[in-house]
């Protein structure tokens, strides 16, 4: 068996369990746990959950005008980084063709070479949001060790993806290979640290909103 | 013909002039990327060699290698070149000779011990002590063994004879393996493809003939000059995957237009071989140009990648039951997790949970 016919098999098979099992128990032991049942009276004026949990959502996009410009970089990288690994992961033909193989369906592709671009861009961004946790004393100093690895299982994807389609330093079939590996460690560590934002981000945005909104608090 | 005929005499007298020797020289020359100079130097090295003795093995094979070598769209310098090495045993082209193409066999090894030529096409069964495949009363396995002992090098040709091919496919009920499972101590060229472009293996016996020893090989023993590319990066298609253009079904405008196969299942990404640019019958096509995707027929275990239809960025397995065995077992987990966090609040006196 080849390097490639192991990564394309067993291991992007084990990869898919392990994110399914990871994302799944995650999910439900904390969908699952009780609920303490909030006694308080709704203040006067309060919007129901679902609309404040909703507000919050789209509130917590941008930062409030108080934080100023010293989070504007940091907002504004990290939707680079995000929307550019958006369009690679979900409008890259070959990708989307893998996503196809998997739940069946799929949607129209960007060309290749946009693609490429748009990976260079998310590498320099994810760079940067590396160099800022490094350079910045408050950002360093509440940094651990997972979201190091984060950002590493999330860079190497790109960054292989990229040395895949460029034939660059080895075959094409070598770096394929390395490519679906890297996205099965991508896949294998999500669930466990904190790259499970994915599925979390709004979940705990709008469970804040729903409960600051019911007490009254100005967000 | 003689065997202390030369190669350019015998052309010669076949009415090849030295001036087309030459064309052909140029020829091959480029096809294996060699330096300007090594044209004329091949010209005069292939005139001036003497009939190289071949002794052609056939085992687990479907004869389409031989067919592809032997019967070009329309004679060429290659089938003279064929015609012109002295072809002392070839298993199929000799079979109602019987014991008569043996003792050939035996008498061109004897007499051309370390300087005779091995060509073997098929894969040789182990599978119950050989038995699946037996030539003159021995295993394809003890054939191979005994010939190639004195043998100036071997060459594979075919996907069979290089890799296992078909026969060597899961579950492989012959027990096939790939000539360079059995060979060891003598130089082996591969030259896969089902069936192999007869220019590869015109190309490498020339090459030896001409300078007296083997062409540059990659990693899987196969001469770079024919296998060094990918198909996928010297297909006319490529530029229309680099637009994100795709044929979705065979008979779609788009694979009219000569949009990428690559969604219907082509390989050309992950295969070595010349089709793109040599192409067949005197360079008329080549699947991709006939519509079809690349099968990576000159790739080991091409048989077993997952499917010729199922693209390569899917995965090879059916990774569903897994997977939603894995989801399954997840929640299980996450609701225990869960009940017993209630159940610990409940022995703590907590509140009652909704």
């Amino acid at each position: 068996m080849t390097l490639l016919d192991a990564a394309r098999g067993p291991v992007l098979q084990l990869a898919l369990a392990i994110f399914a099992f990871g994302v799944a128990w995650r999910l439900s032991s904390l969908l699952l746990l009780p609920f303490a049942r909030d006694k308080s009276l709704p203040r006067t004026g309060a919007p129901p959950a679902a609309f404040a949990a909703l507000r919050e959502i789209l509130r917590r996009s941008w930062p409030q005008k108080s934080f100023g410009r010293a989070s504007l970089f940091m907002t504004v990288n990290s939707y680079v980084f995000h929307l550019g690994l958006a369009l690679i992961v979900f409008a890259f033909a070959p990708h989307i063709l893998f996503i196809k193989s998997l739940f069946g369906v799929s949607w129209g592709n960007l060309p290749n070479n946009v693609i490429y671009a748009v990976a260079v861009v998310t590498v320099a961004s994810l760079a940067a949001a590396l160099i800022r946790r490094i350079s910045n004393p408050v950002q360093r100093i509440i940094s651990t060790f997972d979201d190091y690895v984060a950002w590493f299982v999330t860079l190497l994807p790109v960054l292989t993806g990229l040395a895949a389609a460029s034939h660059l330093i080895a075959r094409y079939e070598t770096l394929l290979a390395i490519h679906i590996l890297s996205v099965a460690l991508f896949l294998a560590w999500l669930p466990f640290g904190k790259l499970m934002h994915a599925f979390l981000v709004f979940v705990t945005r709008g469970m804040t909103g729903a409960y600051l909104s019911r007490r009254g608090a100005q967000l | 013909m003689s065997d202390r005929e030369t190669l350019g005499a015998a052309l010669a007298r076949c009415g090849i002039s030295r001036r087309a020797l030459l064309k052909y020289s140029s020829y091959l020359a480029t096809l294996m990327a060699l330096p300007p100079a090594a044209s004329s130097a091949m010209a005069e090295a292939l005139a001036k060699a003497r009939r190289q003795s071949v002794i052609w093995l056939s085992f687990q094979e479907c004869t389409g290698c031989t067919e592809s070598l032997t019967r070009s769209f329309s004679p060429t310098l290659e089938d003279l070149i064929f015609n012109l090495i002295s072809l002392d045993y070839h298993h199929t082209l000799m079979a109602v000779s019987g014991a008569a193409a043996e003792a050939a066999r035996l008498e061109a090894m004897k007499e051309n011990a370390g300087k005779y030529l091995v060509v073997v096409d098929g894969s040789v069964p182990l599978g119950d002590d050989g038995a699946y495949s037996t030539i003159a009363g021995i295993t394809n396995r003890q054939m191979l063994t005994e010939t190639v002992e004195h043998a100036l090098a071997v060459i594979s040709v075919g996907t069979c004879a290089a890799f296992g091919g078909l026969p060597h496919a899961d579950p492989n009920p012959t027990g096939a393996v790939p000539v360079s499972a059995i060979v060891t101590g003598k130089p082996v060229i591969n030259i896969s493809g089902c069936p192999p472009l007869p220019e590869a293996m015109a190309g490498t016996v020339s090459y030896i003939l001409s300078f007296g020893k083997l062409p540059e090989l990659d990693h899987l023993h196969r001469p770079k000059a024919f296998f060094g590319d990918s198909i996928h990066d010297r297909c006319y298609r490529r530029p229309f995957y680099e637009r994100g253009m795709f044929a979705k079904s065979f008979d779609d405008d788009g694979a009219r237009n000569g949009w990428c196969l690559y969604e219907l299942g082509c390989k050309g990404p992950v295969t070595y071989n010349s089709c793109a640019t040599l192409k067949w019958n005197g360079g008329t096509s080549f699947p991709i140009q006939s519509g079809h995707g690349c099968l990576g027929c000159s790739e080991p275990g091409f048989w077993d990648k997952g499917g010729f239809y199922r693209p390569l960025a899917a995965g090879t397995g059916s990774p569903g039951v897994a997977v939603g065995a894995a989801a399954i077992g997840g929640v299980a987990v996450g609701a225990a997790s869960a009940a017993l966090h209630r159940r610990r609040l409940h022995d703590q006196g907590g509140e009652k949970p909704k």
